[in-house]
């Protein structure tokens, strides 16, 4: 957009929004809402104390631990899924389901049988994280081009070779993409899960803040975390894009 | 006339790939093959041409083990077909190069496949890749390369797995027309180089005429025998001459005009 001659760089209404909040936030109309600097004050020092760095820690690892599982579960199903119809049909209903299904209702489930701890946090990610990534892989499974599957077959590709060389490669792009919105879907499993377990990381913080009417620490979290989602996207954005050269010349 | 026309092939030498009583019927009961009975001579290029859709690239396929076939058998060098195996390599039409990976590894593929250590494949690709005209691009990935430099990797790596018979599916069909000439002319080349089994589906009469030691034309689905030609072509001469050998153009023709009666 150009005002005048003034070309405005993309992110500038980001400026005047900033801007409208701080105002309202002066004013004090509301507690909720307390002026963006302030916010900013308080991300600078919250972010090196202790309680943050074990919260971030222990977020961390179960952020980790959950995507490892999904993307190693996810994309080995999503490829057998794209390559067995009769995997495909086994399977299919239940990931369409959870895909779409209000994920933040089972937790309390996975609570009563995994009880309070870090293991229920890990699950829920991989929950929420999981059936985007089997879907998108199956999808890019499905798309390879059939003379690259024969090719692989008659220069004698056996099954794990066909799998490993081929069809992982092939599907590269898609997977990519669902496992670059499994990770953004697993940021709100975590914090999901910690909010509702309530006692580790960052979904304790969060507690305390709001319990306490912390309304700048309270913002101050949401803005680090916000940033951590937006930088695990562009970091993975990146990547697919690296990969969008072949998605173009497969056919 | 299919059997007489089949068993006609008494002359040359051996029969490298033998076709016998092969039908094939596909799942939605369209028959693309019905008996079909042919020999393919050892160390001859023999095409395979007739009207679109008329079961050649199904035909070649079955060879290949890609597919199986419905009813009849089909040897290779005296062993039956039940799959793909060493013996054969396939050249894609879409060339079926893979697009993550640099010339040199697609063309070394086959033999990554069978397990050769990498300094090994590496040096029997290299020797190909530059026998194909590609030297120089061994690094380059499939996207850089024009539609023919692609189909000339795809050469390479059959040619690198040293299998005894070639089956070319349409190598040339995606492939403009200026490119595609200067392609056959070299094909030619590394036809008399290599001394192995070409089996070649095209669609294209002056194509096959050129290449070709035998032409076998096939009818309408299910496919038959229709007719053999040998073209009675000097080859010595180079490209310009078989191009304006009478010979070349009087059999382009007569294949022409037993061909129109399956247009409609």
């Amino acid at each position: 957009m150009t005002i005048g001659k003034f070309r405005l760089p993309i992110m500038s209404s980001l400026l005047i929004w900033a801007i409208v909040w701080e105002i309202a936030g002066r004013t004090g109309a509301s507690f909720i809402i307390p002026p963006l600097s302030r916010i900013f004050a308080r991300i600078i020092e919250i972010v090196p104390t202790a309680a943050f760095g074990d919260a971030l820690w222990i977020t961390g690892k179960a952020f980790i631990l959950g995507n490892l599982i999904a993307i190693g579960v996810g994309v080995p199903l999503g490829v057998l899924m794209g390559r067995s119809i009769l995997a495909d049909r086994i399977f299919l209903p239940w990931v369409n389901m959870f895909l779409s299904a209000p994920l933040s209702a089972l937790v309390p489930v996975i609570m009563v049988v995994f009880g309070a701890g870090q293991t229920t946090i890990v699950l829920t990610v991989v929950l929420f994280a999981i059936w985007i990534v089997v879907l998108d892989a199956r999808a890019g499974v499905r798309n390879i081009t059939p003379s690259l599957v024969e090719m692989a077959r008659s220069f004698g590709a056996n099954r794990f070779q066909a799998f490993s060389k081929i069809f992982i490669w092939a599907a590269l792009p898609e997977i990519l993409a669902g496992v670059r919105l499994g990770l953004i879907r697993a940021v709100k499993g975590v914090v999901i899960g910690q909010l509702l377990v309530s006692i580790v990381g960052f979904g304790r913080l969060f507690e305390i803040y709001s319990s306490r009417f912390l309304m700048e620490h309270f913002w101050a979290l949401l803005f680090v975390l916000f940033a951590f989602a937006f930088a695990i996207n562009e970091t993975l954005a990146w990547l697919e894009r690296r990969f969008e050269y072949f998605a173009a010349s497969r056919n | 006339m299919t059997a007489a026309a089949a068993t006609k092939s008494a002359i040359v030498p051996r029969s490298m790939v033998e076709v016998r009583h092969v039908s094939k019927t596909y799942a939605g009961g369209v028959e693309a093959l019905n008996d079909l009975s042919i020999d393919f001579a050892e160390g001859q290029l023999t095409s395979l041409l007739g009207p679109s859709g008329c079961g050649k690239t199904t035909l070649l396929k079955i060879i290949a083990g890609l597919i199986p076939a419905s009813g009849g058998e089909v040897k290779v060098d005296g062993r039956v077909v039940t799959g793909p195996g060493p013996e054969r390599a396939f050249v894609f039409q879409d060339f079926a190069l893979m697009p993550w990976a640099s010339v040199m590894r697609n063309v070394a593929f086959g033999l990554e496949l069978k397990g050769m250590a990498r300094s090994e494949r590496e040096a029997v690709a290299e020797k190909y890749i530059a026998s194909v005209g590609l030297k120089g691009f061994e690094k380059a990935y499939p996207h850089e390369l024009s539609g023919g430099m692609r189909q000339r990797a795809g050469l390479a790596r059959a040619l690198a797995v040293n299998a005894k018979v070639l089956l070319m599916d349409e190598p040339f069909s995606a492939v403009d027309e200026q490119t595609r000439r200067k392609f056959q002319e070299d094909l030619l080349e590394l036809i008399a180089r290599e001394r192995k089994t070409f089996l070649f589906v095209t669609h294209s009469i002056e194509e096959a005429v050129y290449v070709s030691d035998r032409i076998i034309i096939l009818s309408h689905r299910p496919s038959q025998v229709s007719s053999i030609v040998e073209p009675a072509i000097v080859r010595g001469g180079g490209p310009d001459r078989i191009r304006r050998d009478p010979a070349y153009l009087d059999t382009v023709e007569s294949i022409w005009q037993s061909l129109k009666r399956y247009l409609d």
